[in-house]
């Protein structure tokens, strides 16, 4: 896609749960090929953030857009939104017992890429290397989804997904939390595998700079009490790890 | 679309059509003395079956309810509404092109004559009061191995079913056995000579087609020392909104070192009451198992139960329960260890969906003579939405201070996250759930022939099924 649509395109966006706002007017474009950090602490509308260009059916949109690829997000189900191209890593992925690993894979990439997708060689074979990029041992496709996983088998198998569904866009929600450096390396392989000189884009959120010294974002932006107060390079990150968030809420609070 | 929406849409029961009702016999509604003997008399059954059933019929009607189970449920059945046999066709065939029409396309329907061709070593085919048709792999024959429907089994080899009918399920167990032991008609008679491993499934399909009729099939099954045998079995009935009933016995030997294998994926429509007595004994060494998945029907009152009076043997009693709308599934496992080293294991799986109940009934038990026993019971619950209901009634009663029981319960909702989670993966409300729901059952679906699995998990997506637009 070589148009100047954003893959991402969030304008204006309020949102909130049960009458209490969350989302207090966040404007947001990511371009194809780009990977973007939001940073910020707890309670800023990170997750919130995500959920939403997601779909979750607990959170309410008062005003603005969320488009992919210039098509409206906002009218459609998680599932249609997955089928147009969104990924959410989750930062608590959910437990399905009884449902395989393998078995969960091959329906998923079934329901968003297609039958033929899921099928023969070509799906075994894209299995095989995702899962040896990912250190993940083949018993894995075995096992239960999320069922008894570690903190860290459960990230893995979030960017295992995300390797074989092949989104226009990837949300990583603390993607890094709970993994060790190991671990965030060969997450950080995946995720620039799946976005880097490709037409898809990608959103993490995260509290720390680690993860982005291994993905080097384009851009982070500071969410603060549901607004983007900063946006800047990757050296962002830098000075947000070195000075906290006091001197951007000041800043935020004195602009509000 | 909020989650509750899809939990509340009533499944689509898919094997609820009827045939036109073409009785070559069909006996008045009623039960009495007089029609426990015309229904004898019409098999020309010898005198000591004719004397059972009868003594089967007064207990019968002496007995009182069971005060278990759902007893409101149980005191809505009209037992003078009730047929208690028909018959549709005058002959048992060989071959399917000889089952008149209207019933061989139901069970075409039923997908019965290909499975056969495809997985089977015998089937016989039961709608209404008698098989319609029959048949056994020539090979098992030659092997010695008796596959009949259980009327040709007590005129072929009376000796062999004089010996054990009744010998596991006694008429006087219970209100239901005893109606069932007066009035049966049907059923599977199945004897495996020593040795012989019987590699394919036979299987038994169970079709009921005329409204408020009562079926009452009559199983056994004596698998000789060191025999195997696989037997599944399946149920339909058309939806009407007069209720039917169904009440089967089974019993099972397992000499010493046989394995009985029986599974069932009951189906019938919500207007039918399957009441059914099914037990087992295993001698030295011997293994039972059932695998019991009770999917339809109004309520179910169904405790697969083994008597393991033999050293070193085995039983297993895997059960799945689905309620929907109207339904119970009281259901459950009973197991004795009346000998040393005996093992069982018991796991129970019960999911209940708008207003439906399920509840687990178990009984283990372990005789002060029994050395070194091992129990293991598990039972889980999932519960769709909040008007649902589920229940445990576990007992164990342990007489040998020896035995190693292991027993965990769980209750489990289906929460939003875990929908979100699934269908952030692009797959629908409806086949989210139908994932989790197929996931609950799937230690119970891995045991079932591959078949029967895909046709299990294709009923609970059926049920899943919705009203999203």
């Amino acid at each position: 896609m070589a148009s100047d649509t954003p893959v991402l395109g969030i304008r204006d966006l309020h949102a909130g749960i049960d009458d209490t706002p969350i989302l207090r007017g966040i404007d947001l474009e990511i371009p194809a090929g780009e990977i973007h950090a939001i940073m910020g602490r707890n309670g800023s509308g990170k997750t919130t953030t995500a959920n939403i260009i997601m779909g979750h059916p607990d959170f309410e949109v008062s005003e603005g857009s969320v488009e992919l690829n210039g098509e409206d997000l906002l009218d459609m189900e998680p599932w249609e939104r997955a089928r147009a191209g969104v990924f959410l890593s989750f930062q608590y992925p959910q437990a399905v017992p009884g449902l395989q690993v393998g078995n969960f894979l091959r329906k998923s990439v079934a329901a968003i890429r297609g039958e033929d997708a899921a099928k023969g060689t070509e799906f075994r074979k894209r299995l095989k290397e995702a899962m040896e990029e990912l250190d993940i041992d083949r018993s894995f496709l075995g096992r239960y989804v999320n069922d008894g996983f570690s903190g860290g088998e459960k990230k893995r198998f979030e960017i295992l997904q995300l390797m074989l569904l092949r989104p226009k866009l990837a949300i990583l929600d603390e993607t890094d939390s709970g993994l060790d450096i190991d671990g965030i390396r060969t997450v950080s392989k995946g995720i620039n595998a799946a976005v880097r000189g490709t037409d898809s884009g990608a959103l993490i959120i995260t509290h720390y700079s680690r993860i982005l010294e291994h993905v080097q974002p384009d851009k982070v932006h500071v969410l603060i009490k549901g607004r983007i107060v900063k946006s800047g390079g990757p050296e962002l990150a830098l000075e947000l790890e070195e000075r906290g968030y006091d001197w951007l809420e000041e800043e935020a609070e004195t602009t509000a | 679309m909020a989650a509750k929406e899809a939990r509340d849409a009533v499944g689509e029961y898919k094997a609820g059509w009827h045939d036109p009702e073409n009785a070559t016999i069909r006996f008045d509604f009623g039960l009495s003395e007089q029609v426990v003997r015309d229904i004898s008399a019409l098999k020309n059954e010898p005198e000591w079956m004719t004397d059972i059933r009868v003594k089967a019929f007064h207990h019968f009607e002496s007995r009182p309810m069971p005060t278990w189970g759902n007893m409101s449920m149980l005191e809505d059945i009209d037992f003078d509404k009730v047929c208690y046999y028909l018959r549709s066709s005058d002959a048992t065939e060989k071959d399917w092109e000889d089952v008149p029409e209207d019933i061989r396309n139901t069970f075409d329907k039923l997908g019965i004559p290909e499975a056969e061709q495809k997985w089977l070593s015998g089937v016989t085919a039961q709608y209404e009061s008698e098989a319609v048709y029959h048949s056994i792999r020539e090979d098992l024959e030659q092997q010695g191995v008796i596959f009949l429907d259980m009327d040709s089994g007590l005129r072929e080899y009376p000796e062999i079913v004089k010996e054990w009918f009744c010998s596991v399920v006694p008429y006087q167990d219970n209100k239901f056995s005893a109606l069932n032991t007066a009035v049966w008609s049907g059923g599977s008679f199945i004897y495996v000579p020593k040795g012989v491993h019987v590699e394919m499934p036979v299987q038994a399909y169970f079709r009921i087609n005329a409204k408020n009729m009562g079926q009452f099939e009559r199983t056994l099954i004596i698998a000789d020392e060191g025999s195997s045998i696989h037997y599944v079995e399946g149920c339909t009935a058309p939806t009407y909104s007069t209720d039917s009933l169904h009440s089967a016995v089974v019993e099972l030997i397992a000499l010493p070192g046989a394995h009985i294998r029986y599974s069932t994926v009951q189906n019938w429509s919500a207007n039918v009451y399957n009441l059914v007595t099914k037990r087992g004994i295993a001698h030295e060494n011997a293994k039972i198992e059932w695998v019991d998945g009770n999917i339809g029907s109004k309520l179910t009152m169904k405790y697969p139960a083994v008597i393991l009076k033999g050293e070193g043997s085995h039983a297993e009693v895997i059960s799945v329960a689905y309620s929907g709308k109207g339904q119970h599934q009281d259901a459950g496992a009973k197991i004795h260890h009346l000998a040393s080293n005996t093992t069982s294991k018991i796991l129970s799986k019960s999911i209940s969906k708008d207003g439906g109940r399920g509840s687990y009934r178990g009984l283990v038990s372990v005789s002060p003579k029994a050395e070194n026993c091992k129990l293991n019971v598990v039972c889980d619950a999932l519960i769709l939405d909040d008007g649902s209901r589920s229940d445990t009634y576990p007992t164990m009663e342990v007489a040998n201070p020896s035995a190693r029981c292991e027993h965990e319960a769980s209750v489990s909702k289906v929460s939003d996250e875990q929908l979100f989670y699934l269908m952030s993966r692009g797959h629908s409300e409806e086949e989210a759930l139908a994932l989790i729901v197929n996931g609950f059952f799937e230690p119970f679906t891995r045991e079932l022939p591959m078949e029967y699995a895909v046709e299990l998990n294709k009923l609970m997506a059926l049920e899943m099924e919705g009203s999203i637009g």
